[in-house]
This record gives structure tokens, C-alpha cells and sequence, in this order.
């Protein structure tokens, strides 16, 4: 599984375990499944699905301006505003 | 001696002066929780932020072409105070701390020969900043709309502060606001924010090679306002807690003072009334007596 965190600067969205995340990159969308390369990436305001398990329906939150780190701990989503 | 009468109302007036220091009291220490929450929820942001900053310092090497957002103007002549008060006052000694901090600053920079200019955000800063130092206010950012601080405040300060910055309106931004340690200690900060200073120990990053989309460079210079705006954030969540706290110390000293003061006040009213009872039997027994 992915860990996979969303943090905005008021709090702490969400820290969970997750089977993939697509990232709303500025070049492009993303996937991030579990061991994927370290990456570090802006992101466009759009919208961020995360699957919790691997045949699932996505679940997606609204993103504004921020940057998407992947490394081997897991996924971790700064944006500026979400929901 | 004051008459029972004035000494009566005197206390009454003190008693409903302890009423309101107490309801403020009781405000400031429920405020001052949903404060303490909101600065510890921004830590997390603040916190990663900082770590991928640390990793992109130690990647980007500073050239003619940086960011003036990182390696700044070049020049260290003037520098803009940014104040940041409460908007209330009642907050103990709060604002003047914040206040004195950032004068004594300005004070030394101007021993130093640097042109020194103000920016208030906030209120309760701007009479005594008005009052020493009119010629050197750059500006006067309105705060007094704004209930719980949220991210898109601080953004708004950042952005205008960072506009100054690049029409070239002064070369160093520092920031003055309350340090949050505890409901009692509250210590007044003085922090760069303009050049970004960059955090160090970013070497400790793992090897595996990271890939940067688009590059470090253009990353770099999306990050350092978000930067700006985010230790703009923090200040003022810190500043929050530390009015409440402040103010909840003031009015809790308020309020014994008060209790104090009723106690100084009842007993001299009691003495008064005594001795008055004492005068009236007097004179009604050598009133008897003379018969």
C-alpha cells in the first residue's frame, strides 16, 4: 500500500494508507502506485483521485497551487487549498 | 475620610470591573485553545515545506540568474519592518513587546546607516509607529476584518509584501510578531523573511535520484513565495495564541487586583460604619448622662 498524505497550511487532510493516487501535475497527470520513483512536482489546481483499493471507485478532492512529493516513504500532497 | 455612601458605590463599581475582567479572562482562555489548535494543525505544512526546501537549497546553485526571492537584490540598504499587533488591545504588555522589539531593531539598523521603513499589519501597532516614525510607514495593511486567521490572509500580506519587493521598494524584509511558548511566556521575534533564508542540513537527503517536473529552478521559484506567505501564516497563528494568552494573563491579574482592591474597600467601609455607630451611641449616652 501507498501512504499518502495531504497537507494545506491550516491542517493535516488526510495520512492513510492508500492502492494508488493521481496527481494533478503542472506537466501532466501522475499515478503514484506503492515504490514509485522519487518525484517532486507542482501541481495545477484540478482534482486529485485517490483509489483505496485497486478495482474501487476513486474518491476525488479538489486541489489549489501546491507541489506533490514522492519518495520512499510515500506520497505527500502540499497544496494550498483542498476540498 | 470618604462617606459610606461614596465608599458603597465605589465598591460596586470595582465588583462590576471584576465581572467583565473575569468574562474576559474566561474569552481569552477559550479563544486561546482554538488558537494553540490552529498552530499546531499549520506545523505539519510548515514543517515539510521547510524539508523540501532544505533539499532544493542544497541542489540549485545561487547564480545571476536566481530568484531575487533567494539570493536578494544585491544590495542590504533598505530594510521594511513588517509589525505585526493584535487588534485589540486589553492584551497586557503584547503589542508594546512586539512594538519595542521591532524599534530597537529599526534603531540599529539605522546606527548601521540603513534606510529603515515600516509595514503594520495590525492595529494596536500603528499609534506608537505613527507617532515616532510617520515618515517611514510603507504601508498600512488592514487587518481588522478578519476573525480566525486563515491561509488566504496571510497570502494577501505575502503577495503585497512580495510586490514592494520586486518595484525594487526595499532590499530586506523582517517580520516582528509574539512568539507562542506558553499561555505565560509569550516572546517577541524578530525574523528575516526577505531574501528567503534558506534552512540547512539538506545534504542528509538519501541518494536516489529524485526527478523534478518541470526543474529545480522553476520549482524553486514557485516555492519561495509560497514560502513567504507561509512563515507569514505561521506569525500570525503564533501571534493569535500569544494575544490570548497575553490578554488571559492581563485579565486574570485584572481580576484579582479587583478581588484585592473589594477586600481594602469593604474593610475600610466596615471601619467607617462602626465608628459611625459609635459616634451615635456616644452622644446618646452623654446625651442620657446629661439629663
Amino acid at each position: 500500500m501507498l501512504h499518502f498524505e495531504l497537507v494545506t497550511p491550516e491542517k493535516l487532510v488526510r495520512s492513510e494508507e492508500v492502492y494508488m493516487v493521481v496527481v494533478p501535475g503542472s506537466e501532466g497527470d501522475f499515478g503514484v502506485l506503492e515504490h514509485h520513483a522519487p518525484v517532486m512536482s507542482t501541481i495545477r489546481d484540478g482534482e486529485l483521485s485517490i483509489y483505496k483499493t485497486e478495482k474501487g471507485e476513486p474518491e476525488t478532492i479538489r486541489i489549489q497551487g501546491g507541489f506533490a512529493e514522492v519518495n520512499e516513504k510515500g506520497l505527500t500532497v502540499l497544496a494550498e487549498q483542498a476540498g | 475620610m470618604a462617606s459610606l455612601k461614596a465608599l458603597k458605590i465605589r465598591i460596586g463599581s470595582v465588583k462590576s470591573t471584576q465581572k467583565i475582567t473575569k468574562a474576559m479572562k474566561m474569552v481569552a482562555a477559550a479563544k486561546l485553545r482554538r488558537a494553540q489548535e490552529a498552530a499546531v494543525q499549520g506545523r505539519p505544512y510548515a514543517e515539510r515545506l521547510e524539508k523540501v526546501m532544505a533539499s532544493l537549497a542544497s541542489k540549485v546553485v545561487l547564480s545571476e540568474s536566481s530568484p531575487k526571492l533567494l539570493a536578494g537584490t544585491g544590495k542590504d540598504q533598505v530594510h521594511l519592518i513588517v509589525v505585526a499587533t493584535s487588534e485589540r488591545g486589553l492584551a497586557g504588555a503584547f503589542n508594546t513587546n512586539i512594538v519595542r522589539a521591532a524599534r530597537k531593531k529599526a534603531a540599529e539598523l539605522e546606527k548601521a546607516g540603513k534606510t529603515v521603513r515600516f509595514y503594520i499589519a495590525g492595529k494596536k501597532g500603528r499609534a506608537v509607529i505613527k507617532r515616532f516614525h510617520a515618515q517611514q510607514i510603507a504601508a498600512d495593511h488592514e487587518m481588522g476584518h478578519i476573525k480566525y486567521v486563515t491561509f488566504s490572509d496571510a497570502q494577501a500580506l505575502a503577495q503585497d509584501i512580495i510586490a514592494r519587493f520586486e518595484s525594487g521598494e526595499f532590499d530586506v524584509a523582517h517580520l516582528f510578531y509574539a512568539k507562542f511558548q506558553s499561555a505565560l511566556v509569550q516572546i517577541p521575534t524578530g525574523q528575516q523573511i526577505i531574501p528567503v533564508p534558506m534552512p540547512e542540513g539538506g545534504a542528509a537527503q538519501g541518494s536516489a535520484a529524485v526527478e523534478y517536473e518541470p526543474d529545480e529552478e522553476s520549482i524553486l521559484a514557485d516555492l519561495l513565495p509560497r514560502n513567504v506567505a507561509v512563515q507569514i501564516f505561521r506569525a500570525l497563528l503564533e501571534n493569535a495564541a500569544s494575544e490570548q494568552g497575553s490578554r488571559m494573563n492581563a485579565m486574570d491579574n485584572a481580576t484579582r487586583n479587583a478581588g484585592d482592591m473589594i477586600n481594602r474597600l469593604s474593610i475600610q467601609y466596615n471601619r467607617s460604619r462602626q465608628a459611625a455607630i459609635t459616634t451615635e451611641l456616644v452622644e446618646i449616652i452623654s446625651g442620657a448622662e446629661a439629663l
